[in-house]
């Protein structure tokens, strides 16, 4: 398998992560080794195999469904690059 | 008395329990030592007035029935601190201020310690050697330009230059184990569900566990019984009966049956490692344990199976660093353009790698040929563990392929890179607890670690084999201070 610059451009979109042409050919020297590394897989049948998706074996604990946390709005966008009152504030969505 | 810094924690807490030191005392030697040590680079955050005061304020009213008395400690930049700066080694976070305080920290703070700082590591905890951290690297106490490992690097490098008495790392891969082994440390990887992941910023939540690194098992038993413990706001923190790790600890495993897996003599091994394992093997047997060789037929497939899940659950989990709700923003002609660019200036090369690789396996087209796979066959891994634990109660095996290596030696090939945790991932993708505690040194004088494996829940069992071997081996560290003036 190999990983063109085509691909790497649509991983790019899809992870929201521009790229430009230089770093775009060094990601695909990157992960064709990593991919080559990983396609020992194959070498296993697994067609009867369950996928293991969660090692701990114990069912979600149930809770009554109540708040805990009260007005901590404050907090909540204390830590926002750019905030106008009680809003997050992001580049022009709708012209 | 002038040695602060070199006693233990168990010693530590005697000593102000005896009132023969106060936490201020304590505090003012680890805040000196780590002042003097900035060439190690082991803070990102330094909280040093604030932990005075904390100290002072301790010693004015001190409770002694704490099992951390007043105790100063660092801790990875991983864990979300109340009003202290925790960046997680990325640019993407260097201005976050979490308004929160995570379980695990929430728990050392309720004993009795003091903050001292916040430790470097790599970025999200993606790597080996603690060069992807957007802080710069971590010097290793043992010998100057030589790696601590990684992620955990500031972590374990603080504990072995004592500028902490003992700190606490997350481990997804291997990220406390192998630092641990290479900075001549012990560091334990708990159970998946033993300590609350809430509040520690998430790499692979499937994978992800705090826990302990220290000089040596006793401390580090004593810190696990405080860190680990059921949270409700952690779904998949686990309900179980904990020991009192400390207190029940023993060096009698007599009669313990240990497996010797045949697949983690790996092609290209060391023959130092290699003689190291029958070292540890000979101890074990000394100890009055009986050693049985097993097999985990998947081993080889482990390294490849976690490149596929890890870094699909990182993809996920590093979704929400948008350049919206907090962290760093770059600005953009318009949304997707100041998302796109948020995230490629505000990630370092080996996050973006990861996030990019973890896009790509869960894509459409390819979820079932490799993230389906890679689940698939870590059933497959995990199997083989339930299998050997029907005949042993601990495996044990090297913690590394090799002995610390000098910064820069392997950034340029990222497989090289991963093949350091050869040993440790498995244990990650079956959850269960594992220890590296040093067991010698090689030609070059660089410690080295011998790993012990449990079955899930059952710590105490490898602190108890970890604290016979540790009686054993009698391991010296080799700290020259190269790096204080």
């Amino acid at each position: 398998m190999s990983i063109d610059l085509k691909t790497i451009k649509h991983i790019s979109k899809l992870s929201r992560i521009s790229v430009d042409e230089k770093r775009a050919e060094k990601l695909a020297g990157d992960l064709n080794s990593i991919f080559d590394f990983i396609e020992k897989l194959n070498e296993l049948k697994t067609d009867n195999v369950e996928p293991l998706t969660s090692v701990a074996e114990t069912t979600l604990k149930l809770r009554s469904d109540e708040v805990k946390s009260k007005n901590i709005r404050e907090q909540i966008i204390k830590n926002s690059p750019q905030d106008n009152e009680d809003y997050f504030v992001v580049p022009k969505v709708i012209e | 008395m002038s040695d602060i810094t070199k006693q233990s924690l168990t010693e530590l807490v005697e000593n102000i329990k005896n009132k023969k030191l106060s936490s201020t005392d304590v505090t003012k030697a680890f805040i000196d030592r780590s002042k003097k040590s900035k060439e190690l680079n082991a803070y990102i955050t330094e909280d040093f007035t604030s932990a005075l005061d904390k100290a002072k304020k301790f010693d004015q009213k001190p409770n002694l029935d704490l099992k951390l008395p007043g105790i100063p400690m660092a801790v990875k930049d991983l864990f979300c601190t109340k009003d202290v700066k925790t960046t997680a080694g990325s640019k993407i976070l260097n201005n976050f201020i979490p308004t929160y305080e995570s379980t695990v920290t929430e728990n050392i703070w309720k004993e009795g310690a003091i903050l001292l700082g916040k430790l470097n590591c790599d970025e999200f905890a993606m790597g080996s050697s603690n060069e992807t951290s957007f802080f710069g690297n971590v010097q290793n106490p043992i010998d100057k330009d030589l790696v601590p490992g990684g992620s955990s690097g500031g972590s374990a490098s603080a504990v072995a230059g004592q500028l902490t008495p003992i700190t606490i790392g997350t481990d997804t891969g291997g990220s406390i184990r192998q630092p641990a082994s290479f900075t001549g440390t012990v560091g334990l990887k708990p159970t998946y569900g033993s300590c609350s992941r809430y509040g520690i910023v998430a790499f692979a939540s499937s994978l992800d566990q705090a826990g302990p690194m220290a000089q040596n098992v006793k401390d580090c038993a004593l810190l696990q019984e405080i860190i680990s413990t059921y949270d409700s706001k952690d779904s998949t923190s686990i309900d179980f009966k904990r020991n009192q790790y400390s207190k029940e600890l023993t060096n009698n495993i007599k009669g313990k049956k240990i497996g010797i897996p045949k697949e983690y003599r790996v092609d290209g091994m060391p023959k130092e490692i290699e003689d190291l394992w029958l070292k540890g093997i000979q101890y074990v047997k000394e100890c009055g344990a009986e050693t049985i060789d097993i097999s985990l037929p998947h081993t080889s497939y482990a390294l490849p199976t976690y490149y596929i899940v890890a870094p699909a659950e990182a993809s996920s989990n590093l979704a929400r660093y948008d350049g919206v709700k907090y962290g760093f923003r770059a600005q953009g002609e318009n949304l997707i353009d100041m998302y796109e660019k948020t995230r490629s200036e505000g990630f370092g090369a080996e996050v973006q790698r990861r996030i990019m690789i973890g896009t790509y396996v869960l894509s459409s087209g390819y979820y079932d040929a490799y993230y389906l796979k890679a689940q698939k066959v870590r059933k497959l891994i995990k199997n083989d563990f339930d299998e050997a634990y029907k005949k042993v109660d601990a495996i044990l095996t090297p913690s590394t392929p090799s002995s610390a290596f000098k910064i820069g030696e392997k950034t340029n090939d990222p497989v090289s890179m991963y093949l350091n945790d050869i040993f440790t991932v498995p244990v990650n993708l079956a959850g269960l607890p594992g220890i590296s505690i040093p067991a010698g040194h090689d030609s070059k004088g660089y410690p080295l670690g011998l790993q012990i494996i449990g079955k899930a829940f059952d710590e105490q069992n490898i602190l108890n084999i970890a604290y016979a071997m540790e009686e054993k081996i009698d391991f010296k560290n080799k700290i020259t201070d190269w790096w204080i003036k």
